[in-house]
């Protein structure tokens, strides 16, 4: 069975998308990302589309609820990685994906994540841990 | 009605389970890519022709989608074309409005296809089905 | 068109072939005026006369025959050679009518052709002259393409200010084509350089109609979608006045009067302090 690898990173979980999503595997992916929140108890999310090329209603809508399911579970997502052409595409598309957080690449996602729980303990990342999941 | 002539074989795909819907979007490409489109446009024309097959699977309970290279007598451009025997669409005003869903959720299935594609026609006939043709061409 | 004249007309054009094709020579060399050497140009009328004999053996006396992709093949290339090297469309296309004119002259005072051939003859030697100018015309349509796209690139850096702080200062008119150049290399940029704040100085652009502020806009939208903000400095009045009439809403989006209070902008977002210092001593 194909899932897609959810993996913990601090606190924080790196979700690398690099196919093309069908729904059975989205929806899969969705049940596997609520259920690692809770029982890592991580309190942030990134969601690497940078393989991506199309972002179409169906993945922008997951993307949402992926979003508000992790907010419901204390945690913060952030997409990072988007393409150029699909943000062209998504604005010409009128697809807003109100809600989502967004940054350019997997560091300054993590930085955005960092900033937005000042009132949790500085965890020192190694360079190693963020080079090891890009 | 759209002016194209034909430039390039038909090539059809069956819409019946959901990873049609991807190798929709994977001819589509094809096509794109021997059309030689830009990024921006082929990116636009893949998302639409996922919208599009989508619609014909959650909307129009299966079909099949056509992918050719068109002419206009100056320009190339791609054709797709999506048809099925559902329910069709009874309140087109409605169906091209964005946020619009029987289905639930963002529906914006028509709406955003017409917007990122050239020229979208649109049949459709209450208990018969609906056919989605549309054309993107090249800058 | 007729086989038997097709057939008529090749077999006079196999008897005479060195005259003609020694006239033929003369007259396009003359109206080249030396541009392509003597010894290039009798080639390519040599490979053309040939190509063109075999068309008419084929029987076809028609451009688009069978028999005459050849012929049709090297005149495109011929055309488009030409259209690179920079001859006009008539030193062109003369390359071709001339051959008319020297199985006229070949003949002197007696009819080489009879009159219905010559204008069989002629006919087909038009449609060829125009097949040569549509090739010309394709393909110097194809090189100003190349050249404007090269243009709007040349004129459309993308400056990296400081870290994690791009500009892109547009100079000169904006067009909907050249702004979805700069939309798509601003884009670009945020992504290569990691960068969450891009300036868009348009300082040196006079006017923008709908389209370009749509795609101004746009071009802001979609930063914002991929994780970047950006801000515009430099809009001129006119331009802030047509905006607005315009009824287009510039909502949340930043705004700056020039680069300079731009970067201070960006820089203090960024969490970048400036401070000066006091000159050791004047000068």
């Amino acid at each position: 069975m194909d899932r897609v690898p959810v993996l913990p990173l601090g606190d924080v979980l790196l979700v690398s998308i690099q196919v093309d999503l069908e729904d059975q595997l989205a929806l899969r992916l969705q049940e596997d990302l609520a259920e690692k929140i809770v029982a890592t108890g991580v309190h942030g999310v990134i969601i690497d589309i940078t393989a991506l090329d199309i972002v179409d209603s169906f993945v922008g809508r997951m993307l949402a609820t992926i979003a508000s399911v992790s907010r419901v579970l204390d945690a913060e997502t952030v997409v990072v990685g988007m393409r150029p052409a699909v943000a062209i595409t998504l604005v010409e598309l009128g697809l807003p994906l109100r809600g989502i957080r967004t940054a350019l690449n997997v560091e300054l996602g993590l930085r955005m994540l960092r900033e937005a729980r000042p009132e949790a303990p500085v965890e020192e990342l190694e360079p190693d841990d963020t080079t090891a999941a890009a | 009605m759209i002016q194209a002539e034909p430039s390039g074989p038909v090539r059809r795909q069956d819409i019946v389970g959901d990873d049609d819907v991807v190798r929709v979007r994977q001819l589509v490409r094809t096509v794109a890519v021997e059309t030689k489109l830009t990024l921006v446009d082929q990116t636009k024309l893949v998302t639409a022709a996922s919208e599009l097959a989508r619609n014909t699977l959650v909307h129009g309970g299966g079909g099949y989608a056509e992918v050719q290279q068109v002419t206009n007598g100056r320009r190339l451009g791609i054709r797709i074309m999506f048809a099925d025997t559902g329910p069709g669409i009874p309140d087109l005003d409605r169906a091209f409005t964005d946020g619009y869903s029987t289905g639930g959720g963002l529906g914006l299935g028509l709406s955003g296809a017409r917007r990122l594609m050239d020229e979208l026609d649109l049949s459709t006939e209450v208990g018969k089905g609906t056919v989605v043709t549309a054309v993107k061409w090249e800058r | 068109m007729e086989l038997n004249a097709a057939k008529r007309i090749s077999v006079i054009l196999a008897e005479r072939q060195d005259e003609i094709v020694a006239q033929w020579n003369d007259i396009v060399r003359q109206n080249l005026r030396g541009r392509l050497t003597k010894g290039e140009l009798a080639q390519q009328i040599t490979e053309l006369y040939g190509a063109l004999r075999a068309a008419l053996d084929g029987g076809g006396l028609t451009a688009d025959a069978p028999a005459a992709a050849e012929l049709a093949g090297l005149l495109t290339d011929l055309s488009a050679n030409r259209a690179r090297q920079g001859f006009t469309v008539s030193e062109t296309a003369i390359s071709v009518f001339a051959v008319k004119n020297a199985v006229y002259t070949v003949g002197g005072g007696e009819d080489l052709l009879s009159k219905a051939d010559f204008a069989e003859f002629s006919l087909f030697v038009d449609q060829l002259g125009l097949q040569t100018v549509e090739a010309y015309m394709a393909t110097r349509d194809g090189l100003i393409a190349e050249q404007t796209q090269q243009l709007m690139e040349l004129s459309t850096p993308v400056v990296k200010l400081w870290d994690g702080v791009v500009a892109v200062p547009l100079i000169g008119t904006l067009d909907s084509a050249r702004s979805q150049i700069v939309m798509e290399r601003l884009l670009e940029a945020l992504v290569e350089t990691g960068s969450p704040y891009a300036i868009l100085d348009i300082t040196g652009v006079p006017a923008v109609d709908t389209q370009v502020a749509q795609h101004i806009l746009k071009t802001v939208v979609a930063a914002q979608l991929m994780g970047a903000q950006c801000v515009i400095s430099g809009i001129r009045p006119q331009i802030a006045q047509t905006i607005v009439s315009l009824g287009i809403e510039f909502g949340d989006i930043v705004t700056k009067a020039n680069l300079a209070d731009a970067l201070q902008y960006v820089l203090r977002a960024g969490g970048v302090e400036m401070v000066r210092r006091t000159p050791k001593s004047a000068i």
